[in-house]
């Protein structure tokens, strides 16, 4: 079983480590979905840390610790107090005064869940830090997928969209590839970051070719201050050169499933018709999401 | 005055050879055999080093204003440690040192101290602001050995043509900070694999090639002279060298993170690794040492940048960028190039002494009598663990911490008298 004090990337991770986390979250989903609380975490308490907005992973990581019985306390930072405001290892050390077992970080700047880890007691989840990792959403997909297919070897997985600027990319890139899967990431060159090959990812700027033998087409959302700071000419060309469409899907990799981390930018990263297509496990990964982060907290705290 | 007695160490100008040295009255008197000299204090430097003292023509002892990160007094006893007799820093304090006086307080901050000399360096435009010229004259009389507005870009092409033109009246050098900030943006690391994997913003080499390019167009047209600053790409290596080829009056420096060290150290999220221009790679290292094994690359200068530790400690994006460096550059250039066998002793005394001492029209020291005195002993056979805490400046933003380096400044003379 993975045995740290804290779960900042699946950079650090081996094969083995994530797979323990896939099986312990199996159990834990079983207990959600069957509406069965467990009691694995009570007298515990769970923070969550956000420094930017974000709804869904907010609520999944308070839905996950109260369904283990822990407690839950919320600390929501706006990013433009962080200048001026209490720094993040003094925020740090007053969560751990109030005895928190685990923070769950949410940053905009990669690296801050490692300062926050280096300078507490706690257990220190990240819940997504920059352009780095967002190792929990990782474990999800990841999760839908073993669901889906039983095994990563041989799995042709391609990721559309931003993948300069996601999180979400790198940690899925650095799982699969150490998993056995073969990554695809497609974009305009512009929103594709000098050497992610050397993470374990091949490289495409033609989606139709990428698609081809595409087992999950998972899109990354593209926000639209991209289009602003220039990095390409407006959504709607976006859309014509790299939306996943069932046209794209139909005839290359119809059985292909749909994932996208969320939430969904419609007729941007994904056409209406496809988000809600049959193979579309966009709803499901929300629900995985949660026995996930049930798995990493009862790991990372359950036995401390 | 104390005389001082240097026996037995092997003294290096533009030779090596073994030789006492005898100082008096602030002066080199005799160099030699000086068995029947009787000095007030000797050193015996068997197996060591004699060097001119060390000339930094790039460091920042931010002193007006931030103070809480260094003073003159602090940096300038920082860099005797590091073998520095003479250093010149930059003018990015608060306020800019931009006015006669604000030259003079440095100048008298730096006396007062009495540690390593410090000649105060001005800006090419008034508040540092890139857009009028600063009152060249005025500050050359005031003290002031060269012009940068570093830290900062001049990014307005007609008014670093103005400034380059009005500089060559007074005959003074200008020092740009090669970097256009509409590439280089909000970048925080060199943009590369490595930035791609920590998942930090990158800064293109070409944010300092074009600036270069542009440095090196102005002055060949103008016939004026430039020096960059802090060179730190293959490709920056190769435009001056092509540019001296053709006879360009262009001079350039780099500092010992950019033959030493990579992008790799980011990947930790060290903030000391965190400086500007970013941590290369190592085909950017290798074409740094080419370029100083080949004369291309003039001095080797420290950007010595010290910030406090609460300004270090904290998220990679909001730490400042910045490594100190008086106390280690001269054991990293003996360990990285001399010992390495990419240079000799001789190279390291004209990159690290006597080219940025002519470029900045301060006295150049030699090993001779009658020189002022200012003579650096190294041990280059002791070893030694940098600990960023024991350093003696106040930044401890040390990216060396841990390192072990060979070769240790063991004695600093300024103007005859032992600083350390």
């Amino acid at each position: 079983m993975f045995r740290k004090k804290d779960l900042l990337g699946l950079k650090d991770m081996s094969a083995e480590e994530i797979i323990s986390v896939l099986d312990h979250a199996a159990g834990m989903k079983e207990a959600f979905v069957g509406g069965k609380p467990l009691s694995l975490l009570s007298g515990k308490c769970v923070t969550t840390l956000f420094y930017e907005n974000s709804t869904r992973t907010k609520n999944s990581f308070e839905t996950a610790a109260r369904f283990l019985g822990a407690r839950t306390m919320s600390v929501t930072v706006a990013t433009s107090s962080v200048q001026k405001g209490e720094s993040l290892i003094d925020t740090g050390r007053t969560l751990d005064a109030l005895r928190t077992d685990a923070i769950v970080i949410r940053h905009s700047m990669a690296g801050a869940p490692a300062l926050l880890a280096a300078n507490v007691k706690a257990s220190v989840i990240n819940a997504g830090d920059g352009m780095n990792e967002h190792p929990t959403q990782s474990l999800l997909d990841l999760f839908t997928m073993r669901d889906k297919f039983g095994t990563f070897k041989g799995l042709r997985v391609v990721l559309v969209g931003d993948v300069k600027h996601s999180r979400v990319a790198r940690s899925n890139i650095w799982a699969l590839s150490r998993l056995g899967a073969e990554t695809v990431v497609v974009a305009p060159c512009t929103l594709i970051p000098k050497g992610i090959e050397e993470l374990g990812c091949e490289v495409s700027y033609n989606i139709e070719d990428a698609l081809i033998g595409a087992n999950v087409v998972m899109g990354l959302r593209i926000q639209r201050e991209r289009q602003k700071a220039g990095l390409f000419p407006s959504l709607s060309e976006y859309n014509s050169e790299f939306g996943i469409t069932a046209e794209r899907l139909y005839g290359i990799c119809e059985n292909a499933i749909v994932m996208h981390p969320g939430p969904v930018n419609r007729g941007v990263e994904l056409s209406g018709d496809v988000a809600d297509c049959e193979n579309s496990v966009i709803n499901e990964q929300v629900t995985n999401g949660v026995a996930v982060r049930m798995a990493v907290m009862d790991i990372l705290v359950g036995g401390r | 005055m104390g005389s001082i007695l240097i026996k037995n160490g092997t003294v290096i100008d533009t030779t090596e050879t073994v030789a006492d040295v005898f100082i008096e009255d602030g002066k080199i008197m005799r160099v030699g055999d000086c068995s029947g000299v009787r000095a007030d204090k000797t050193i015996d430097a068997s197996g060591k080093f004699v060097l001119p003292g060390l000339v930094d023509m790039h460091c920042h002892l931010r002193e007006p204003g931030f103070e809480h990160k260094e003073t003159i007094e602090s940096g300038a006893y920082a860099a005797v440690k590091g073998g520095f007799t003479s250093v010149a820093c930059m003018p990015n304090t608060d306020p800019v040192i931009d006015n006669p006086a604000l030259v003079r307080y440095v100048s008298v901050r730096g006396e007062e101290a009495g540690y390593a000399r410090v000649y105060p360096i001005a800006c090419i435009t008034k508040g540092q602001k890139g857009a009028e010229l600063s009152e060249m004259s005025a500050l050359k009389k005031a003290g002031a050995v060269a012009f940068s507005d570093d830290g900062k870009p001049v990014t307005d092409s007609g008014v670093m043509r103005n400034a380059l033109e009005y500089a060559r009246t007074f005959n003074m050098l200008i020092i740009d900070h090669p970097e256009d900030p509409a590439v280089s943006g909000d970048g925080v690391a060199n943009e590369g694999a490595n930035a791609t994997i920590a998942g930090l913003r990158g800064i293109n080499r070409a944010a300092e090639e074009i600036a270069i390019a542009r440095d090196i167009v102005l002055a060949e047209s103008l016939g004026a002279k430039i020096h960059i600053a802090h060179v730190s790409t293959a490709g920056g290596v190769e435009l001056i060298r092509e540019a001296k080829a053709r006879n360009v009056k262009v001079t350039c420096e780099t500092c010992p993170h950019y033959f030493c060290a990579t992008d790799e150290e980011i990947l930790s999220y060290n903030t000391n690794a965190k400086i500007n221009p970013p941590l290369r790679e190592q085909s950017d290292v290798d074409a740094i040492i080419d370029g100083i094994r080949d004369g291309t690359i003039d001095v080797i200068a420290t950007d010595h940048a010290p910030h406090a530790a609460d300004e270090k400690n904290r998220e990679f994006d909001l730490a400042p960028f910045g490594t100190v460096g008086f106390e280690t550059a001269l054991s990293l250039a003996y360990t990285y190039l001399a010992d390495a066998g990419n240079i000799g002793m001789t190279d390291i005394v004209r990159l690290m002494s006597h080219n940025p001492a002519k470029l900045l029209g301060l006295p150049v020291v030699y090993v001779k009598p009658g020189a002022m005195a200012d003579v650096v002993v190294f041990d280059p056979a002791r070893e030694w663990t940098v600990r960023a805490d024991e350093l003696s400046g106040k930044g401890k933003n040390c990216l060396y911490d841990g390192w072990i380096l060979k070769g240790k400044v063991t004695n600093t003379i300024v103007g005859g008298k032992i600083k350390c």
